[in-house]
């Protein structure tokens, strides 16, 4: 079996030796409960507290700002259920947010609309952005929240966020955004770019698993979503992962060292893959190519189905994901390529690519090589081909 | 997703890829909007198919139902193969995931439409022989 090419970061990357090796510790003989008073308790409460202060440096926040969860989705969750719960009450029951955010947004705006609240699902365009003016448009008296995500888990596009913080801050308003895929991969300060809630991820940035950050600004009130124990000072119940917490302080700290580096090298390398990609017939770049995440790569692929080019690039050991039905389970082709205007029947032939720092030259030399190989053996295999206009 | 064996076998290896340009009948169900289209092609000779090919547009599932289903009526009297259900098709390949099932239902009833097509070119009535069969999206029972 060759070396298995793996090109699918944006949905979990591997945790990075240099991680893993602060972590062990607090697997082995810092067992101790943070919240402890001895010795080897204090140890755990010490490293989560060096965590938080990576955590901080890394987005220009105040070490108290950060608070750990168990997840990109659960600080999607809190920050939305969180501040609506408490703005309720002083009338405001609006929310803002677009129609291609991720489903931990997306579907806790849908329940929050169950609940009463109402929710405005601004349109993107074709090339997949949002722009500070539809938000300030949609704003109205009772708005409470803006909700928009700092990049496109699909397409990658990079929404103009400084622009559109400072129209909510103009207007009083709250603006959260999940940068589950922008961290590591933008320069974030949240106070130059007017941010009052941020979600991120650790496993998307080479930390483990079920451990996240909402970053919350002082001042800004949430209602708790576990409720419980004094842990987070008193905002986020639950014994501490701390050996993942310590996981994902190590992690921002080493991705945020060489940010601009890694975007010039990642995108020459995703750059050459569209050059690449784009000479197969009958293809198209899904998402703008400017402003865009550097490791990301979208193209579908007329009278193809994306789970049949997944399944046939594992068979060549290249790891990638689809944003066809077919690979979710439902009817419908991914909610992102149908915002950014693709009919179904094309929207069900995408390929997402997502390469990083990792990535070599040779990599996508392979992936440039077997991709137009593998089309080509489904479009012959394909009733809808040779009868395309 | 988890594909048994005998899936990814088809999958990698479909059978009876193509098209057959004299065929007795050709069946086509599915559309490009759901992301299943099946076209099936029958060469028969009496009452037995001698030859079949066929062409898919779809996933993994789709391609494997579709090569095993030709494989299982290849050489077969018509009035076995009309006999054959999409439950046969998942049997014979160990099973498929639930939300795949619709992919199985789409291999039988673009085997009914292949024979139905052939009939008519016959001049006979498919209906009473070949019976019910949806060629749209009715024909998935999987899809919401």
């Amino acid at each position: 079996m060759n070396k298995v090419i793996y090109a699918d970061n944006a949905a979990t990357t591997p945790i990075d030796p240099r991680v893993l090796e602060a972590m062990t510790p607090y697997l082995t003989e810092h067992y101790g409960n943070p919240s402890s008073i001895y010795s080897i308790g204090r140890d755990a409460k010490r490293a989560i507290e060096t965590a938080r202060e990576q955590v901080a440096k890394a987005f220009g926040a105040k070490v108290q700002e950060i608070y750990f969860t168990g997840g990109g989705s659960e600080s999607d969750n809190w920050a939305i259920k969180g501040s609506m719960d408490l703005l309720k009450a002083k009338g405001k029951t609006h929310i803002i947010t677009t129609n291609f955010e991720h489903h931990a947004v997306m579907d806790t705006c849908k329940f929050m609309e169950k609940h009463g609240f109402e929710v405005t699902w601004l349109p993107v365009d074709e090339e997949g952005y949002v722009t500070a003016k539809q938000v300030e448009e949609a704003i109205k008296e009772d708005t409470g929240l803006v909700t928009i995500m700092y990049a496109n888990n699909e397409i990658g596009t990079i929404q103009p966020i400084a622009e559109i913080g400072e129209i909510c801050h103009q207007k009083g308003i709250l603006f959260h955004t999940d940068a589950v895929q922008a961290v590591g991969n933008i320069e974030i300060d949240v106070v130059k770019q007017h941010i009052d809630m941020l979600s991120m991820s650790g496993h998307k940035i080479h930390a483990p698993k079920g451990v996240g950050v909402l970053y919350v600004k002082n001042g800004v009130r949430l209602s708790n979503l576990v409720h419980g124990g004094g842990q987070e000072r008193g905002r986020r119940a639950g014994t501490e992962n701390v050996a993942a917490i310590v996981g994902l302080g190590k992690a921002i700290e080493l991705i945020t060292q060489n940010i601009p580096e890694r975007i010039e090298k990642v995108s020459r390398l995703r750059d050459y893959l569209f050059a690449q990609a784009s000479k197969i017939e009958r293809s198209r770049i899904n998402g703008s190519t400017k402003n865009r995440l550097c490791g990301n790569f979208n193209m579908s692929f007329e009278a193809v189905e994306g789970e049949a080019l997944l399944l046939m690039l594992d068979l060549n050991g290249i790891c990638g994901s689809s944003g066809s039905a077919c690979t979710s389970g439902s009817l419908d082709p991914s909610h992102v390529l149908l915002a950014i205007g693709l009919p179904h029947e094309i929207a069900h032939g995408s390929l997402r690519l997502s390469i990083n720092e990792q990535t070599t030259q040779e990599d996508v030399e392979k992936i440039a090589e077997v991709l137009p190989k593998v089309v080509g053996r489904l479009r012959e295999m394909s009733p809808v081909w040779n009868k395309l206009d | 997703m988890l594909y048994s064996e005998k899936v990814l076998d088809h999958f990698a290896n479909p059978r009876n890829v193509g098209e057959i340009k004299d065929a007795d009948g050709i069946g086509e169900v599915g559309n490009a909007k759901c992301g299943d289209i099946m076209r099936m092609y029958l060469k028969i000779d009496g009452d037995t198919i001698t030859d079949v090919k066929f062409q898919t547009f779809g996933c993994g599932a789709a391609i494997a139902t579709s090569s095993m289903a030709t494989e299982i009526i290849k050489g077969s009297k018509i009035e076995d193969a009309l006999k054959l259900t999409n439950k046969a098709v998942v049997e014979a390949l160990d099973g498929l995931p639930p939300a795949k099932i619709h992919c199985s239902v789409l291999a039988e009833q673009a085997i009914k439409a292949a024979l139905a097509n052939y009939f008519e070119k016959q001049g006979l009535d498919p209906t009473p022989l070949v019976g019910e069969f949806h060629t749209d999206c009715e024909a998935c029972h999987g899809c919401h």
